[in-house]
């Protein structure tokens, strides 16, 4: 599969390098359907802005293959000049220094006019090294937030005006709708990882690991088995015992969305860049849109979310002609229109403060309720130590670790407390290979 | 002199004849294990910038494992399973249709139809069937009182690989049980028939023991195609889940070295399975082909 990828990503550069004259620039992108055809409108504009250089988009699969085909093509020296990488393989890509070509260091080796300060700092926190200087290219990040059937609600005797505040409100909004017919469960949620324990924890401003959740070094490690996060996974074992709760299935939960569209379940946890997805599905209903739950019984919640969703890194290894076209792609790629434009129609945050105050002026938040409800979640007060975001090494394996844990406390084979020790304990051994990996 | 010998004029045409499949078997067989077992003594990072020698501690970590050894057990009970599932369902049909004296080729072509398959297209067709949501299966064990959930039950999990990695290997099974029964000569059948013996008796007394050399073979065709080329079903059905319950030893070298960009174990376990293929083709040659009569 890696080689056929591969093949296909090399006849594609050979087909399209022998016709211009152009600087080839490649990009591996793991952006299907919808969002994929969007990001080809977006390279086909740019190559028609100017004749210098000229981008060639390349799906590559799903996000961990599009990283693995990329590390894959590094090692056969064949790599792409942009790989779109997500957010967990942010503690790889940083490790691998001699592979990765440090965005601040490419546009100042380019003289391309950059100002960090322009990016949202929720998302640039991410992606920034000890010094803060910028190490990829913000794209595509999104957060989690709250979907919720309207006409549901109305049924259940609710104001289908009021999404759930509280954890303590979902609890009670389930069982009136369960009670009174209006839908056969309460809730689902897609990415129980990313949502139910890492959004979970900095919304509530509460560790997900030591050294400012990883961001401070490689030497951190995890602490998901805190007395909330122990309460919030019994709670949705309960939830799911009495029927509150339907489990969407492990990763990004792909049998939650048919449980929300199909009117089964009255809310849904998952990422703003949904947002196109529901509303195309939601045929016969009305969406509602809200921040994600929190116990109002926490002291400091809700704090703010973290993002998800990827970055473009640029790779070693090729000619200075190619870094300055990479260069002037960025540029072109950050600018307010194209920012406001993907970000409107995804549901991706806009990534730039000036691609936000574009949207207001356009009046496009007006008219189209329930956009900003993620921008306005994730800078809902300024990031703490808890709610940076998060940095481990080998956190892809981490993430899987969360999901078989969640379904031992399901399936009943584990209490909440023994689940979430064992992702710490199993997590830590990850991180320490990790280390003696990278070491 | 030995007739039967060819005798080449020139020393070097012989290697010159042998060389393309040579070729093939350095670059695509015997190269990439190389490289397994050198990798599988050492650490590397994903990108291969740094590489450490670690001598055997990479198969010192799989043995204290508990998840490699949790794969261990689950390929011990998949395995043997799916060759039981699909050797036994390929031999009832293959008896069954040597029975029927019209429509035989309809039903033979029928059964025959799933190997032409693709292993994916299949396995997404059985996720598909079972899928808790928007499956027909799951509906339908509803109405008999089962909660069929294979997302959280490892049991139904389990149940639904074995089933999924069976069905198309049952019409390969198929083929070949049909081939033997035609080998078996009608005279004997109709012998035993005219003594007394019914149906089910001339079964067990005289067809299935002449064809245990089918039956031995297929089974090893089966266990090593259950072992190893069961991927693609796993990655369309279940992807290892509930909690790892069906995460086969194959499987854990995809998602350990590609997914997880652990090559030094990854490579061991593949080291680790290409000692159990050998172990397999050596009981194949050594013991199943003498000890079967003909």
């Amino acid at each position: 599969m890696l080689t056929r990828s591969l093949i296909a990503g090399l006849a594609l550069t050979f087909l399209s390098g022998s016709s211009f004259a152009a600087t080839e620039i490649t990009w591996w992108h793991a952006m299907g359907g919808e969002l994929g055809k969007k990001l080809d409108e977006i390279v086909a504009k740019y190559n028609a802005s100017q004749s210098d250089y000229k981008v060639t988009a390349v799906y590559k699969g799903s996000y961990p293959e599009t990283m693995t085909a990329a590390i894959a093509a590094f090692r056969a020296k064949q790599q792409p000049d942009i790989v779109q990488v997500f957010e967990v393989g942010t503690g790889t890509m940083m490790a691998a220094k001699g592979a990765v070509y440090p965005v601040y260091q490419l546009m100042k080796d380019t003289g391309t006019a950059f100002d960090q300060k322009a990016f949202l700092s929720a998302v640039v926190g991410y992606y920034t090294d000890a010094d803060g200087n910028m190490l990829s290219m913000p794209f595509n990040s999104s957060t989690p937030i709250l979907y919720y059937n309207k006409d549901v609600f109305q049924k259940a005797g609710l104001d289908p005006e009021q999404p759930p505040k509280t954890w303590e409100d979902v609890e009670a909004y389930s069982k009136k709708i369960m009670s009174s017919g209006a839908a056969k469960c309460g809730f689902t949620t897609g990415w129980i990882s990313w949502v139910q324990l890492e959004n979970f924890s900095a919304w509530h401003n509460k560790p997900i690991g030591t050294l400012q959740n990883g961001i401070g070094g490689p030497d951190a490690e995890l602490t998901f088995n805190g007395d909330l996060q122990v309460r919030h996974w019994t709670n949705l074992k309960k939830w799911q015992d009495e029927g509150l709760f339907q489990y969407g299935g492990p990763a990004g939960g792909n049998d939650a969305p048919p449980k929300f569209y199909s009117q089964e379940c009255a809310i849904y946890m998952n990422s703003s860049a949904s947002r196109a997805g529901v509303i195309g599905n939601a045929k016969d209903f009305k969406v509602g849109f809200g921040m994600l739950p929190y116990y109002s019984d926490v002291q400091g919640a809700p704090q703010n979310s973290i993002i998800g969703g990827a970055t473009l890194w640029v790779l070693k290894g090729h000619s200075e002609a190619e870094y300055k076209g990479v260069a002037n792609f960025f540029t072109f790629l950050s600018s307010p229109e194209v920012q406001a434009d993907w970000h409107q129609y995804s549901g991706y945050l806009p990534i730039t403060e000036a691609a936000y105050k574009l949207g207001q002026d356009q009046g496009f938040y007006a008219k189209n309720p329930g956009s900003d409800v993620a921008i306005k979640q994730i800078t809902l007060n300024p990031p703490t130590e808890n709610s940076k975001g998060l940095r481990f090494g080998n956190y892809v394996q981490i993430r899987d670790v969360i999901d078989e844990e969640f379904q031992n406390l399901l399936a009943g084979k584990k209490t909440p407390k023994d689940a979430l020790d064992s992702v710490v304990t199993r997590g830590n051994k990850l991180i320490a290979d990790f280390r003696a990996a990278n070491g | 002199m030995q007739t039967k010998r060819t005798v080449f004029g020139n020393r070097l045409l012989p290697y010159a004849l042998l060389l393309p499949q040579l070729a093939v078997t350095v670059v695509f067989f015997l190269w990439p294990a190389a490289q397994a077992v050198l990798q599988s003594f050492q650490r590397e990072d994903a990108f291969g910038l740094s590489t450490t020698w670690v001598g055997l501690t990479n198969y010192a970590d799989l043995l204290s494992d508990p998840t490699y050894l949790n794969s261990l057990k689950v390929t011990a009970i998949f395995a043997p399973a799916v060759t039981l599932l699909s050797v036994g369902l390929g031999l009832i049909f293959a008896a069954s249709l040597d029975r029927l004296a019209r429509g035989s080729r309809v039903y033979a072509a029928l059964l025959v139809w799933p190997y032409a398959v693709a292993p994916a297209i299949g396995g997404i067709m059985w996720w598909f069937l079972f899928n808790p949501t928007i499956g027909l299966l799951p509906y339908l064990l509803a109405m008999v009182g089962y909660r069929w959930d294979h997302a959280l039950q490892p049991t139904d999990a389990m149940i639904l690989v074995v089933i999924a990695a069976s069905w198309k290997q049952v019409s390969y099974n198929f083929l070949f049980f049909m081939a033997g029964l035609q080998a078996i000569p009608k005279s004997m059948i109709e012998a035993a028939a005219i003594d007394g013996a019914g149906p089910v008796k001339r079964f067990f007394t005289i067809v299935f023991p002449l064809l245990s050399p089918t039956t031995f073979f297929l089974a090893v065709i089966n266990l090593v195609y259950a072992m190893f080329d069961t991927f693609p079903v796993i990655h369309a059905t279940t992807g290892g889940n509930p909690a790892q319950s069906t995460n086969i030893l194959v499987y854990k070298v995809f998602v350990d070295g590609f997914i997880g960009l652990n090559l030094g174990s990854s490579a061991a376990q593949s080291v680790v399975l290409m000692a159990i293929v050998v172990a397999l083709t050596v009981i194949q040659f050594k013991w199943v082909e003498r000890k079967v009569t003909y």
